[in-house]
């Protein structure tokens, strides 16, 4: 099922990302990634949810979401229109003499060798989601020791916006 | 003026127009039980055995009254123990305002004495909940709490307040009372409106489904079912909003619904559901509840539309409002042959049998309503005795029959009657039980007896857990696996040994002559009656089933 992108603004309150969170795990809502920051306004809060579900299924989702008493407004992405952004921060090892086939692959993706130690590097890649999953996958054969995706978040193109 | 949160909080309360609280006390709540002493001729305060009792006293209350119930709990184990009643109040849409205290701000999250994190254990059974922090905060979130229990579709909300916030001082600013602010209004849509009634006019099989959400509906109900000649089902959370003997009133539909009620809707071209949510117990079978007529449903909750069963076609907002336009749209007709074929199934519909050796649970119900007269509201327990309840009091007026429908709570009786007798002071309450549900919550008695509240309860002892032992009957072979109950308990002696009354019952006219005395009585009075274990409740239709399944012995 494709994956489809929620965005939710809500109350900068103690707890709101856990009632969000508590409500999807009730629901048996699935959610494949979650971002969450102030916004312009420091008392709102922009929620970026990754998840998937057929039509109703995300009906039912955005109608439960917006009846919490925190929620201000939930919208559904039309991902064919949106600008998504992911960060990616990835520690490879490199006391094989791969340090050079490394460094071309993340070249070739534009990603930033943003460390080095004596057994590893770091990359930094900031981009759409699959093409962080591209970079993943040209780099498995290659002896990963630790990653960090930051998650999803996004914004309409174009003349609409919310606030 | 300069107060500190305990007197902020009683300030509040009369300000909502709350006159009554029920509660039990606890370390974190002496400051607030300490300004509830100094403002006895402003706030009632009724203190029962437990806080579960408390809370399913306020429910009660909320129910009986159409008000907003509260409660007040301590920290910790006394916070846990509205968890069961607040999920009841929610599941049941019932206003409720939960206040519990809390250990001090710098003790929270350190595993303290009497703390729970009980913000966190209530969100998924609370429409919303809060944990005041500062002082300044509180008058603001306790007057949201009510905004927020009232507004839309009602529910439960808890407010946390730490220890030191009930002592701490700030300036308190007084608003206007409750009963002066405007609630806020849906917009209808025109078009909408317009497009239900035309469906309606051009019906051949119309039905009205109704539910809990219809409390308020019953004069524009009645009038939109005689005008257009449109005949109703409903479900057990409506009992009452229609006279048990109006002719277009086909009664209880779903699991242990009437025939009549279940082929209506089965045959039905057009099906208006008004204030309900299509539950498990009324659509069985989702995929084939209603399956030959276009569905039509209005309701304050936009999540409750195409969450269960599919509609054709919806309007979000209030009933009233949403009938007082719809009214001035329908046209006078009739519908003879319709409701011709409905009273030939209402003839041979499923009645009751007779029992040459027990009262039976149907002869027992006749009788108390005979006896209690039109004025009386009813509250159950859950099992077998609750359906037979739903299905054979004479429902007369709203709010009227309190019952746990949507989450099920044996031990809900008790306190709910407490808080139904404090709520409507003359009229009978009377509390009909099971012997499981009932000696979950009986020594909620001491409490009745206390504050003498003659609350009548009708205990049908089968000796079992009744429903459960039902379905063991019918799906698991007669494997009875710990529904036989063989208590020793002496309810006669037990009600006496409690300040009560007690009687035991194993005919008709004991019942009679029982009932005489205790409608007089100032005291609560316990009235046992024995049936027969292997009473059914039927009609029945198992889960997953439609009215092809239909089970009548």
């Amino acid at each position: 099922m494709k994956n489809k992108i929620l965005s939710l603004l809500v109350d900068n309150n103690p707890g709101v990302l856990t009632r969000i969170a508590l409500l999807f795990s009730q629901k048996g809502f699935n959610i494949e990634s979650m971002t969450a920051a102030t916004t312009y306004n420091d008392k709102i809060t922009r929620i970026t949810i990754v998840t998937n579900g057929d039509d109703s299924h995300m009906a039912q989702m955005m109608k439960q979401t917006e009846k919490l008493i925190e929620v201000h407004s939930v919208f559904a992405l039309d991902t064919s229109n949106s600008l998504m952004r992911e960060l990616l921060l990835l520690k490879v090892a490199i006391n094989n003499g791969d340090s050079s086939i490394i460094c071309d692959i993340a070249n070739a993706f534009n990603a930033k060798i943003i460390d080095i130690s004596h057994n590893n590097l770091v990359t930094e890649l900031s981009g759409m989601p699959d093409i962080i999953d591209r970079y993943l996958n040209a780099l498995k054969d290659f002896n990963i020791l630790e990653m960090s995706r930051s998650g999803v978040t996004a914004l309409e193109r174009g003349d609409i916006y919310h606030s | 003026m300069i107060l500190n949160g305990s007197q902020i909080l009683i300030e509040v309360l009369v300000e909502e127009g709350i006159r009554t609280i029920f509660g039990y006390p606890g370390g974190s709540l002496l400051n607030i039980y300490d300004a509830l002493y100094m403002n006895k001729d402003r706030i009632e305060h009724i203190l029962t055995v437990d806080e579960c009792g408390a809370c399913h006293a306020a429910d009660g209350y909320a129910r009986a009254s159409g008000k907003v119930g509260v409660v007040l709990a301590t920290s910790g184990p006394g916070a846990t123990n509205l968890v069961t009643p607040l999920a009841t109040a929610y599941m049941d849409s019932v206003p409720l305002v939960a206040i519990t205290g809390n250990v001090t701000n710098d003790l929270i999250g350190k595993d303290s004495f009497q703390e729970v994190y009980i913000a966190g254990v209530t969100m998924p059974v609370t429409k919303h909940n809060f944990v005041v922090r500062k002082v300044e905060d509180l008058a603001d979130t306790l007057r949201r709490s009510f905004e927020i229990a009232l507004s839309g579709r009602k529910g439960p909300v808890l407010v946390d307040i730490p220890k030191d916030v009930t002592i701490a001082k700030t300036e308190f600013i007084k608003v206007k009372a409750r009963k002066e602010k405007e609630n806020k209004k849906i917009i209808l849509d025109k078009n909408k409106i317009d497009l239900v009634a035309d469906m309606i006019n051009k019906a051949k099989r119309p039905v009205i489904y109704f539910g809990g959400g219809a409390s308020n509906a019953s004069e524009n109900l009645r009038e939109l079912m005689t005008i257009s000649d449109i005949p109703s089902v409903h479900t057990i959370m409506a009992s009452g909003i229609l006279g048990y003997d109006e002719p277009l009133n086909l009664g209880l539909l779903g699991m242990h619904g009437s025939v009549t009620a279940n082929k209506a809707i089965d045959k039905a071209d057009v099906v208006l559901a008004i204030g309900t949510r299509f539950s498990d117990r009324v659509a069985l079978n989702t995929k084939k509840f209603a399956s030959k007529a276009k569905i039509i449903h209005i309701d304050i909750d936009a999540s409750e539309i195409n969450k269960n069963v599919k509609v054709d076609f919806s309007i979000v907002g209030d009933i009233n409002e949403a009938l007082d336009k719809l009214l001035k749209l329908i046209n006078k007709r009739e519908n003879k042959s319709w409701i011709k074929e409905l009273y030939k199934w209402k003839k041979e519909d499923y009645k009751p049998k007779e029992n040459a050796n027990m009262i039976t649970p149907y002869k027992i119900i006749d009788i108390v309503c005979s006896k209690a007269g039109k004025d009386a509201i009813y509250v159950t327990d859950v099992g077998q005795h609750q359906m037979w309840a739903a299905q054979y009091i004479h429902h007369i007026k709203p709010r009227s029959f309190l019952t746990s429908g949507g989450l099920g709570t044996m031990g809900f009786g008790y306190g709910a009657s407490i808080g139904a007798k404090v709520a409507t002071k003359n009229r009978h309450v009377i509390h009909i039980t099971g012997d499981g549900s009932f000696h979950m919550n009986m020594n909620e008695t001491a409490t009745a007896v206390t504050y003498n509240l003659p609350i009548i309860s009708i205990i049908m002892n089968n000796h079992a857990l009744g429903m459960v032992r039902q379905w063991q009957t019918c799906f698991y072979d007669k494997r009875y696996s710990n529904t036989d109950i063989n208590r020793k308990t002496d309810y006669v002696k037990v009600a006496e040994g409690f300040g009560a009354k007690g009687f035991r019952c194993t005919t008709t006219k004991e019942l009679e002559d029982a009932l005489d005395l205790a409608l007089k009585e100032k005291i609560p009075v316990w009235i046992e009656c024995i049936i027969d274990k292997d009473e059914k409740v039927l009609p029945m239709i198992p889960s997953g089933g439609t009215v092809e399944d239909i089970m009548v012995d």
